[in-house]
């Protein structure tokens, strides 16, 4: 029986060392390409330790901000520090969560996926392996670890994403739509298990979604983005509510229609923008 | 077992779809089997309607085959074109692989190079015939060097290609995990890399085949070029065709043999052959 399975917080949870989150600092950024203007005067702070949503419709620059976070395409203007220091080339305390199980290498075994880190650092084997089987456990996978990835569901590929992620202690973890593209109730499970992950781990987690279901189970503010081209930040919520949270919450369900309201403007001026017409 | 715990059941698909091809691998022997011999009717028509001058016929050929395999020579020529063959083949690949990974991942030795590679690969290599000789003698060294040649820009080309489509989140991936360049070229680009490689490879061999006869055109006293090229001499028009579907049959049996080594010993890079 995997750990997915268990009541959300029940049992002892084996976990590796808190680490100190870090925070982030975004001072009127934007992000251009060629002509393209994808995300412009964001001003954000990303507070150490916290769980923050980036949570608009799809093509509004979420990911595109979250890239820059990552160190993965430079800000056109603005200044982004990451602990003070302003960002260059990799972000090195990041680790980075695709949405695509592409981001996995199909050519090593699971334990090997999530020992590259370690490895990359120069660790003895025997340190390696301890590491993986460590974080394969931490995500429920410790009975799959000699399979390769395209052996494996969506589900149990983002979980190897998510544990090769936490084995190199980033103190901040940046998430593109890592449940995107799994089946709902994949999702709801790998949400439970992240909330759980993130309060025994102690670092900062940037998580960007769509779903607004997802950003309030999820995280303690969400930053609602305003459709791009030439996206920015709309309103910033906090979501004071206690974990682990549930879908059918009265809380929970008020602060869904809210955060439906004020996104659906933004829906609907992105499907404009795609031509489409929309009544939410 | 919770939901997220089920596994996809795509390897055991694949093993149970060869075990049906090897069902119907008796039905595929037998529409070969009557392909082949429609082919050697056809020949055996045509024989009989241009007569031996023109047309050896598949009985004739037969026959030559059985004198040639005798007295050792067919033997002699298809080692002879093998060894140039395969030698050649495995420099170019050997060169033409980590020339692509490197060209593919730096854009100055790409923007360097890739004229002279754009030059030459429109350059058969029978036009360097002459040259080969003069430059490299009449013996082994000759033959060889221009079987490389013929190899190594189509892997090179093919490397190029897959470095360049390398999924961009991998690349991201290793380097948020501290991978450096030298190091995710090893652990990531090279396996990535690895199916364009070896179809580049396939190509290559098949070059090597279309080459090998003008190869061995000049100064060459065995191999199967050289078997075409004397007995055109002799007026042998039965050791001709015997030459010819030597190296069919030899072509079609080295890419066999590529095709299962590397499906066996690179599965895992996803080679598809």
């Amino acid at each position: 029986m995997s750990v997915v399975t268990q009541a959300p917080g029940a049992g002892a949870v084996h976990a590796p060392g808190p680490v100190h989150g870090a925070g982030m600092a975004l001072m009127d950024v934007s992000i251009s390409f060629g002509d393209f203007r994808a995300v412009a005067g964001i001003d954000l702070d990303v507070r150490p330790g916290e769980f923050l949503c980036l949570l608009g419709p799809s093509g509004c620059g979420k990911s595109t901000l979250l890239s820059a976070m990552a160190g993965f395409v430079p800000t056109s203007s603005g200044t982004l520090t990451a602990e003070g220091t302003p960002l260059v080339g990799s972000n090195r305390d990041a680790g980075v969560v695709f949405q695509s199980s592409e981001a996995l290498f199909d050519w090593l075994t699971v334990r090997q996926n999530v020992s590259f880190g370690p490895r990359m650092r120069g660790a003895s084997r025997a340190e390696q392996q301890r590491i993986a089987d460590e974080y394969l456990s931490l995500v429920g996978l410790g009975h799959a670890r000699d399979k390769y990835p395209p052996q494996l569901s969506g589900g149990m590929r983002q979980r190897v994403q998510i544990a090769r992620v936490l084995a190199n202690h980033p103190r901040i973890v940046l998430m593109d739509e890592p449940f995107g593209a799994l089946d709902a109730q994949t999702r709801e499970v790998l949400q439970r298990e992240l909330d759980r992950i993130w309060r025994t781990s102690g670092c900062t987690v940037v998580f960007v979604t769509h779903d607004i279901d997802e950003a309030i189970v999820l995280g303690d503010r969400i930053v609602v983005m305003t459709a791009g081209p030439a996206a920015g930040i709309k309103t910033v919520r906090d979501v004071d509510l206690p974990r682990p949270r549930s879908r059918t919450d009265p809380a929970v369900i008020a602060l869904y229609e809210e955060l439906r309201e004020e996104i659906g403007a933004e829906v609907r001026e992105a499907l404009r923008g795609q031509g489409l017409e929309a009544d939410l | 077992m919770s939901i997220v715990d089920r596994e996809v059941p795509q390897f055991t698909a694949a093993m149970s779809s060869r075990r049906r091809r090897g069902g119907a691998g008796l039905a595929l022997v037998g529409r070969y089997a009557v392909s082949l011999g429609m082919g050697v009717l056809v020949w055996y028509l045509l024989a009989l309607k241009y007569g031996p001058a023109l047309v050896s016929s598949p009985a004739q050929t037969a026959e030559a085959a059985w004198d040639l395999l005798r007295d050792g020579s067919l033997i002699e020529s298809v080692v002879a074109s093998g060894r140039r063959i395969l030698i050649g083949w495995a420099l170019g690949v050997v060169v033409g692989a980590p020339l692509g990974l490197v060209m593919g991942r730096v854009r100055i030795v790409r923007q360097l190079l890739d004229p002279y590679i754009e030059f030459f690969r429109f350059i058969p290599p029978i036009a360097f015939v002459t040259l080969a000789v003069i430059w490299f003698g009449l013996g082994e060294a000759s033959k060889i060097v221009l079987i490389f040649y013929t190899s190594v820009f189509i892997v090179t080309i093919n490397t190029i290609a897959g470095v360049l489509s390398v999924n961009e989140s991998k690349l991201r991936a290793a380097s948020s995990m501290g991978a450096n360049r030298r190091q995710t070229l090893t652990w990531v680009v090279l396996p990535s890399t690895v199916p364009h490689i070896v179809t580049g490879a396939r190509l290559a061999m098949g070059n090597s085949f279309l080459t090998i006869v003008s190869a061995e055109i000049v100064a060459a006293n065995v191999g199967l070029g050289a078997l075409i090229w004397q007995s055109r001499n002799y007026g042998r028009i039965d050791w001709v065709f015997v030459g010819i579907i030597t190296l069919g049959v030899l072509g079609f049996l080295f890419d066999r043999v590529l095709r299962l080594v590397a499906g066996k010993l690179l599965a895992r890079y996803a080679v598809k052959l």
